[in-house]
This record gives structure tokens, C-alpha cells and sequence, in this order.
């Protein structure tokens, strides 16, 4: 969004502005730890730089948190730009929570080793 | 209870709780590979139904920062370190935050012990496994654990520890601690 920010002055444009106002949509029950991936589909006429922003940061699978550090934007705004692109099948979301509540032993281990060897 | 999707990236959540300036974007900054982000989330108070929140409505949205870190274990294995916001009012948002989360470390500063009391009811009320951290500020008179617990009045199986939490040695034995005692509520005789 560098188009819309000045130096000294700041964002031109109130983060909300870019999603119109909104503050839920279909994106709501995003986790912040959900993988965001992009299909590839061809992209719809219409799609704000934000947007484009986000299809490009998510050719690889990256977190909705991820995503607001990459773009600099509120979790809330990501959150709905993030819906609109899921409803026109532009990206994909795993939700980290399908697989159970709470990560399994297995991975609970590899987290204890990996942090020791930091 | 593998689930044979093992190949799939595997993102874990940390919150990390206590109350004001007690040292939450330090211990994130600690051990984060990222520096500390202060993301912003939405709050709205549509259908919120928080009582803190009377005589503000009409009021949409506002933000509100949350520390936000990062420590990959490998490809496809990350941690996620949330700093939950301290004030009670934002609590809506930790029911999100805490759900799936691998645990918590609650950050206690032994010259107010009292600002740390909400966060440890709310997540022995949630069942998410939490160790204490007291963090030991510079001229704060040191008290043992034992004292520590007592005042807490803290189960037996719940760890506490002192740390410092600008030291990344001290902050990487925090989340160790957490991460043994997620996995102990996994898998030993008290396991939901």
C-alpha cells in the first residue's frame, strides 16, 4: 500500500477505507494461525493492490498473522480481504484447528527438541 | 493419533498473558526470529455482550496491539507467540486466541502479583495448560517459587519459574517448560 502512505504524514487512507467499511464478513472465523494458500486461479477484475498484495505473499502457504505483518494492515482488515478472496476462489484456508484441539504428541516432542537446539 | 497428514504445515500458538507492562513484547522480542510486530486487531462491539463495554455503544470499531512472534522448528513446523492485550475489556478476544492454542505463559512481577491473577483464573477456568513465569526486573526484591505458588495458590503441576525475560536463554527455558507441561496434559493421568 506504499501508493497510499507518505512519509512524514502517514497512511492517506484509514485502513477500513480499503475494505469499505466493513468489519466482518465471510473471513471472520479466520484463525490467526490458519494457512492462507493461493490457487492460482486467474485473478478477478476488480481486486484492490491489497489484494494482489496477498495473492502474491501467498503463493506459498503463509498464516493470516503472517499475512498483516507482510502487508502492514490490521489483522481485521486482512481478515475481510481475505474473505473476499476466498468467496471468489482465489485462495485456500486449512484450518489449523480441523485436525483436533490441541497438537499431538509427536509434534509437541519435535517443538521441545527444536526449541532446546535454538 | 498421528493423522497421516504429517506432511502438511503444522502452525502452533503461544499466548503469552500478564498484566500491564510486565514484560510481554520483551519475552516475544526474546526469542522471536522476527522483531516483535504490534499487529492490530478489530474490536467490535456487535454482539460482544461484554458488560465493560456499556456506555460506549455506537462505537463500532476500534484497534487494539497484540505482540505477535515467530520461531520456526523446521519447514513446515511453526510457533506462533501471541501477547494477549492486558486489559480485561479485551477478553472477548482471548477466547479465540486461547482456542487451539498449545498453552500459555502467564508473566508475573512479584511487586504487583495481583495484576496476573485474571489471566491464571482464565486459562485454569479454559483448561489450557499455563506455566508462571515471574520475571525478575532489576532492584525487584527476588521471592522463591514456593512463595511464588502460595500466593498464586497454584496447583502442584503447574510450573513456576524465575526468568528474565530480556534474556533469550531464559526465554527459550519458558517455552521448554510449556511445551513439557502441554505435552504432560496430553498424556499423563490427568489428560482430557
Amino acid at each position: 500500500m506504499n501508493q497510499w502512505m507518505d512519509e512524514e504524514a502517514g497512511p492517506f487512507v484509514r485502513p477500513y477505507a480499503l475494505i469499505r467499511g466493513r468489519t466482518r464478513s465471510s473471513g471472520e472465523n479466520l484463525d490467526l494461525i490458519a494457512m492462507v494458500t493461493a490457487t492460482g486461479e486467474p485473478p478477478v477484475a476488480g481486486l484492490g493492490p491489497e489484494q494482489e498484495a496477498i495473492l502474491r505473499a501467498a503463493s506459498t502457504p503463509i498464516s493470516v498473522a503472517d499475512v498483516a505483518v507482510e502487508l502492514d494492515l490490521p489483522v481485521g482488515v486482512v481478515r475481510v480481504l481475505l474473505g473476499d478472496l476466498r468467496d471468489n476462489g482465489l485462495v485456500s484456508v486449512s484450518s489449523p484447528s480441523s485436525a483436533g484441539p490441541r497438537p499431538n504428541e509427536r509434534i509437541l516432542k519435535e517443538v521441545i527438541n527444536g526449541l532446546r537446539a535454538l | 493419533m498421528d493423522s497421516g497428514l504429517s506432511e502438511d504445515p503444522v502452525a502452533l500458538k503461544i499466548l503469552i498473558a500478564g498484566g500491564f507492562g510486565v514484560g510481554k513484547t520483551t519475552l516475544v522480542g526474546a526469542i522471536s526470529e522476527i522483531k516483535p510486530l504490534r499487529t492490530e486487531e478489530v474490536l467490535s462491539d456487535v454482539g460482544v455482550g461484554v458488560d465493560d463495554l456499556d456506555g460506549v455503544e455506537g462505537k463500532t470499531t476500534t484497534t487494539v496491539a497484540m505482540d505477535f512472534g515467530r520461531i520456526t522448528i523446521r519447514e513446515g513446523l511453526v510457533v506462533y507467540l501471541f501477547g494477549t492485550p492486558g486489559q480485561e475489556r479485551f477478553w472477548f478476544m482471548w477466547d479465540e486466541l486461547s482456542y487451539g492454542a498449545l498453552g500459555a505463559v502467564v508473566i508475573a512481577d512479584t511487586r504487583r502479583l495481583t495484576d496476573c491473577f485474571p489471566s491464571i483464573d482464565y486459562f485454569e477456568q479454559r483448561g489450557t495448560p499455563f506455566v508462571v513465569a515471574v520475571n525478575c526486573f532489576d532492584g525487584a526484591a527476588t521471592h522463591s517459587v514456593e512463595d511464588v505458588r502460595i500466593a498464586l495458590d497454584l496447583d502442584d503441576d503447574i510450573p513456576v519459574l524465575l526468568c528474565d525475560v530480556r534474556r533469550r536463554t531464559s526465554a527459550k527455558e519458558v517455552m521448554i517448560s510449556l511445551v513439557e507441561h502441554s505435552l504432560r496434559t496430553l498424556t499423563g493421568p490427568g489428560a482430557r
